[in-house]
């Protein structure tokens, strides 16, 4: 009935999980309980769970994002706190079995489940207002990936309590991930986590290159498009092109484990390196894929808190382009040391080395943004210049890398660590975070209180250096990443700092969420009633913050870069149309939602084989796939009464606050906090 | 629009043209189909990397029995040009053909998808399981997917003959057997690859 | 603020700095004691200086254009419409275009130069080892010597060593940090590794890619010694009661829990290293021929795309 689920799945003997569990479990509880209290069970239902509005989606998204944020943090400082214990002969309080889980778990959740959902959240809000839209091209779509990326996440945070997670890394190497080395169900979760969410991914991609190649508003060419919006066209493309590999690599590791097959064992003629290949091809494109958006938020803020237009946009866009195609050239750059000949390692190392060129391009362009600029040092500033000087240090680190006999001494040591975080770490979350900034005023209605998100900045920033300068001296110090003991005592020290920067970044992450918190409570003080907070220049800030349903009531005509700033300097911003008309608005939907719980529900019967619960999801989703094909009329309409309606307050508060100020109105009708 | 004319009717537009929803799906499909043509690029990849690992066991000539597989390959293609012929009559409009023409179709791939089935459980049977080698493995792999495909195209299908059966040839339906031709005519390429690559080069 | 900034960046920039060039012994891959590992911290060397000439100006310019171009600071030029000039961006895309070319040669000479499966120049034979990664520990193999040992080798100083490396479980990484290069142990596979130390001393070798629960015990010793101490070793070895044997051999291929005692055997069943390659791919052959193409002749291994 359970398959080769029994109670002895939850891992009672380990206390540290078994806390960890308890927490989590009655952190939900309580906010469940809440949510029942408050009676809010219905207006979650109607207004969130089941809607299709890009905006409340993107927000869902973030929301899931900074939770696994959390989450994939928490396994962070557990793993700096065994390593800076367990030097000499101790062996710290993390058994090796839970060891690995956890830097598993790390690097799956940051990648997928904290990376993926924040920026699928950013493009959901930013990419329809930039390009002048209502909505994406398949809002419904849309829906379905959110609770499929939801759905992975949530197997993730299951396999904490019920079973294991995979003890292989994130990038689940074979053979130690076949059934003979890995017989337990932790790869099963691990490979259903990422499929799952994958397939959301997929679908995100082709959602968003619809969207953007099709839905612009008029007069808004190729070239006039936002750089927010070519770095997500870029990262569509890559998730276009890369996930079916992911998909196809994880599902012939399910063959090799559920049916005996042969792709990766050791023995009747599986090579373990195809799957590596495979993995990659994939694995470095998801690097781009994750780090374009962020590129293209840091490209957004550089050119409003400099007061100037961005420097370079085609230079910029080239260099993204370039990104995008080299990035499917250098997959075997993870595996130099596999023995292959000089030549091949040659061709993907310079090809490596080649990426540097546009990256370095577009470091120089933000750079040359602020020159001759007026710059104001908001938290999404400094996030920027400290991903600039970060991100030059990953970039020499990444390489230097690239030079394969480098890379014979680096490879698999905490120097490679170290890059990678300092390039995913600035060039992702850096990014991330500045775009949570700049744009939560536009997502609801107020901005985010500044001096805490400043100091949260410096945490994180120093916390950064502190925890992984020392892991580049360790990588030249010969320390192999994935240690659960060592005996090298020369390494104690720095792994004592790396632990102290690591709860230095714990306490910018506990700033960040002191400073949602005070937001909230200030939010009257804070409020955005114009819609414009930072004197903006692309058309998201055209619409009023939050945004109606329909984003724009008349969908505005594009004639150059900068759309916004153009109408604001020829004074036609703001202007009100003779009359308003009917818009149509995708109706809520509950099938996603319902998608996502069979997808979890599915993923959990695979992974401890209860079959008959599998069958029922995998019937469960194509009866909901089938039930919504059957409704032909997925829109309902605003009339245009209720348009005007909506514009009328609006353009009364404007007014209001036109007159408050009357300066700069109503371009910019607040002062903009600086400093 | 000239820059100049930078009034309001510059800068909204007076009448705003529905996003065209049909023209929009189409386009989208097309780029799931690209992705969908990666999964099997890498399915292809995978079975080359593997064409020779027989690890003792079978090589490709053994599996193959060629007027087998014509009797299959033609369920698929014929299957494809009642296809075309279900799409010009949704074009004119008729009904009962465009049903009839299903049916059909349905049944020719129901013969392609049962065929392959049996084709399977005989390997199998004789020991040629995909547990036998990494090149059985691969091939059962790749072979299968495209039947999988295959099945879900029909499961699709039978969905459009209800649709067709009680809502009529409506603007959204037209636009589902539209996109569902493209989704089988895409399977019948992929056979075609799937016929040389596999079945021919494994002969030769 | 700025302030702070510049001089926490600083005095993390000077640590770093002291750690990286101060020659400290700890730090391996600066203390190299061989010519393969010399050559690789030259190359590092030189990639982190040629990568200064575009860091260092990065840096200037991020510290500089904030402070400059303020919004506090009026007096700055501020140019709000300029957003292109034809010589910034020729050189930004020059700059780094011309760094990598010289990188590329650097990369070209090196690669070819440091491949693992050259043999090593020399007037002497080099000492044949087999290493063998087992769970969860390294078994070494002398055909010559006909003994075995585990977590522990030894081999004359300036004389080459030449690895054949492969694994009766999943994937490792074979690596001895102060010799230089690295290589994946992989079953069913055979992958070669040439090195030499031309130190005498005791160098730790270890596993660099995670292997299940006992990786991080999977470590080793690597004795490099003069000739006649590495005689005396090898017939320390032959005084052994142990021999290696089929049935010796399955039990220490078993799982092991912690670190594993070094171990000596002074015989070995004749063509076990083979034995296990051929254990996941009967076909197996060695093929002569040293050059760094394929020295298997496995089915899987044809192509960019398998491995070795």
């Amino acid at each position: 009935m359970f398959g080769k689920l029994t109670l002895a799945a939850i891992p009672f003997d380990k206390p540290i999980v078994i806390s960890a569990v308890g927490g989590a479990v009655f952190l939900a509880l309580v906010i469940l309980g809440l949510i029942t209290y408050y009676r809010k069970w219905t207006y979650l239902y109607h207004e969130w769970l089941t809607s299709l509005d890009h905006k409340k989606i993107g927000i869902m998204y973030i929301i899931l994002a900074l939770v696994m944020l959390v989450r994939g943090f928490s396994d962070a400082i557990l793993m700096r706190s065994q390593q800076a214990v367990a030097a000499g002969g101790h062996l710290g309080f993390l058994a090796p079995d839970h060891f690995n889980q956890i830097f598993s778990a790390h690097g799956s959740i940051m990648i997928i489940f904290m990376a993926m959902p924040f920026l699928a959240g950013l493009m959901n809000i930013v990419v329809p207002q930039q390009i002048g839209a209502r909505d994406v091209a398949f809002p419904f779509l849309n829906s379905v990936s959110l609770w499929l990326t939801a759905a992975g996440a949530m197997l993730i945070m299951v396999s904490l309590g019920v079973g294991e997670f995979s003890q292989a890394g994130w990038s689940g190497y074979t053979p130690l991930t076949e059934k003979a080395y890995s017989p337990g169900v932790g790869v099963d979760y691990w490979i259903w986590a990422f499929q799952i969410a994958g397939i959301g991914s997929t679908l995100t991609g082709i959602n968003f290159l619809v969207t953007i190649l099709k839905m612009r508003a008029p007069g808004m060419k190729p070239m006039h498009m936002p750089l927010f919006v070519w770095t997500a066209f870029f990262t569509s493309v890559l998730i276009v092109w890369a996930f079916p590999v992911l998909t196809v690599d994880l599902a012939l590791v399910t063959l090799d484990r559920c049916l005996g097959m042969h792709f990766f064992t050791n023995d009747l003629g599986g090579n373990m390196m195809m799957y590596a290949n495979l993995f990659w091809t994939w694995g470095h494109p998801e690097v781009y894929i994750v780090i374009l958006p962020a590129f293209g938020v840091f490209s957004e803020v550089s050119a409003t808190f400099s007061g100037k237009r961005l420097f370079g946009y085609r230079s910029l866009v080239y260099a993204t382009a370039v990104i995008t195609i080299l990035s499917f050239s250098v997959w075997v750059h993870h595996f130099f040391t596999m023995g292959a000949g000089p030549n091949v390692n040659l061709f993907f190392g310079i090809a490596t080395m080649l990426i540097a060129i546009p990256t370095g391009v577009k470091i120089f362009n933000w750079l040359f943004t602020m020159y001759r600029g007026r710059i104001q040092f908001t938290p999404p500033m400094y996030w920027t210049l400290g991903f600039i000087v970060t991100f030059t240090i990953g970039g020499a680190a990444g390489v230097l890398m690239a030079v394969p006999p480098a890379d014979y001494v680096l490879h698999n040591s905490l120097f490679l660590i170290a890059h990678f975080h300092t390039m995913l770490i600035p060039g992702t979350l850096f990014g991330f975070l500045a775009g949570y900034y700049y744009w939560f005023p536009k997502a609801v209605g107020f901005r985010l209180q500044e001096n805490w998100g400043i100091r949260a900045f410096w945490c994180w920033i120093i916390g950064f250096y502190l925890a992984f300068i020392p892991l580049y001296v360790l990588g030249f110090m010969g320390m192999p990443r994935r240690l659960q003991h060592y005996v090298n005592p020369a390494w104690h020290p720095y792994l004592l700092v790396a632990a102290l920067g690591t709860a230095l970044i714990g306490l910018g992450i506990v700033f960040l969420g002191v400073q949602l918190v005070v937001s909230i409570k200030e939010r009257r003080a804070l409020s955005d009633t114009t819609g414009d907070p930072w004197d903006g220049r692309t058309l998201e800030w055209l619409t009023a913050s939050p945004p109606a349903a329909y984003n724009f009531p008349k969908i505005p005509v594009v004639e150059d870069i900068d759309a916004f700033m153009g109408m604001k300097e020829k004074d036609v911003a703001y202007r009100r149309p003779e009359q308003y008309s009917d818009i149509e608005i995708p109706k809520n939907v509950p099938h996603g939602l319902i998608i996502g719980a069979f997808a979890f529900l599915g993923g959990f019967a695979v992974i401890w084989y209860i079959w008959w619960l599998a069958l029922v999801s995998a019937l469960g989703i194509l009866g909901t796939v089938i039930a919504r094909s059957w409704d032909d009329d997925p829109h309902y309409l605003i009339p245009a009464a209720e348009v005007q309606r909506i514009e009328d307050e609006r353009h009364r508060q404007l007014a209001a606050v036109a007159q408050r100020c009357p300066a700069d109105a109503p371009a910019s009708p607040e002062p903009v906090p600086g400093r | 629009m000239t820059p100049d004319a930078t009034a309001i009717s510059a800068t909204y537009r007076a009448e705003v043209a529905h996003p065209d929803t049909v023209a929009m799906q189409t386009f989208g499909f097309w780029i799931y189909l690209m992705s969908d043509l990666i999964i099997f690029a890498t399915l292809f990849a995978t079975f080359a990397v593997f064409s020779r690992s027989y690890a003792g066991g079978p090589a490709g000539k053994e599996l193959v029995d060629l007027t087998y597989l014509l009797g299959e390959t033609l369920f698929l293609l014929c299957s494809s040009v009642t296809y075309g012929l279900v799409m010009l009559a949704v074009h004119r409009g008729k009904k009962k053909w465009v049903l009839l023409g299903l049916v059909v179709t349905f049944l020719l791939g129901l013969g392609f998808v049962s065929m392959e089935i049996h084709e399977f459980y005989g390997l199998v049977a004789k020991g040629y399981g995909p547990d036998r080698s990494a090149f059985l493995s691969s091939f059962f792999t790749l072979v299968g997917t495209h039947g999988t495909h295959v099945t879900f195209g029909l499961i699709w299908m039978a969905v459009m003959m209800g649709q067709v059966a009680v809502k009529g040839l409506t603007s959204p339906v037209q636009s589902r057997l539209m996109r569902l031709s493209m989704f089988w005519h895409f399977l019948d390429l992929i056979w075609i690859g799937i016929f040389s690559l596999v079945y021919l080069m494994g002969v030769v | 603020m700025k302030r702070k900034k510049v001089f926490v960046l600083a005095a993390l920039l000077s640590l770093g700095a002291i750690i990286f060039l101060g020659g400290c012994s700890t730090v391996v891959l600066f203390d190299p004691k061989g010519p393969i590992g010399e050559a690789e911290r030259f190359v590092i060397l030189a990639a982190i200086g040629l990568m200064l000439i575009v860091v260092i100006p990065v840096f200037f310019m991020a510290f500089w254009f904030p402070r400059k171009y303020r919004a506090s600071n009026t007096a700055s030029t501020y140019m709000p419409k300029w957003s292109y000039s034809g010589k910034i961006d020729f050189f930004m895309w020059a700059v780094p275009f011309a760094i990598v070319t010289v990188l590329a040669i650097l990369a070209w000479t090196s690669t070819h130069a440091l491949d693992p499966y050259k043999p090593i120049p020399s007037a002497h034979k080099p000492t044949n080892i087999q290493a063998i990664s087992l769970n969860w520990k390294w078994l070494f193999i002398y055909p010559e010597q006909n003994i075995a040992t585990v977590n522990q080798i030894a081999f004359p100083v300036n004389v080459p060593v030449s690895f054949k490396i492969t694994s009766d479980t999943v994937m490792t990484s074979f690596f001895i940090p102060q010799l230089g290069s690295q290589m994946y142990a992989m079953a069913g596979m055979q992958t070669r590794l040439h090195l030499l130390a031309d130190k005498p001393g005791v160098y730790t070798g270890q596993n660099q890619q995670i292997s299940g629960v006992g990786f991080s015990d999977m470590y080793f010793k690597a004795h490099a010694v003069s000739r006649k101490e590495f005689q005396a070793w090898v017939q320390k070895i032959r005084q052994s009661p142990e021999k290696l044997d089929l049935n010796r051999y399955e039990q220490l291929a078993k799982p092991s829990a912690g670190y594993y005692p070094v171990t000596y055997f002074s015989g070995v069943k004749p063509g076990l290293f083979e034995d296990i390659v051929r254990k996941y791919d009967p076909t197996w052959k060695e093929t002569p021929g040293t050059m760094s193409k394929s020295s298997a002749s496995t089915p899987a291994s044809t192509g960019v795309l398998g491995g070795k």
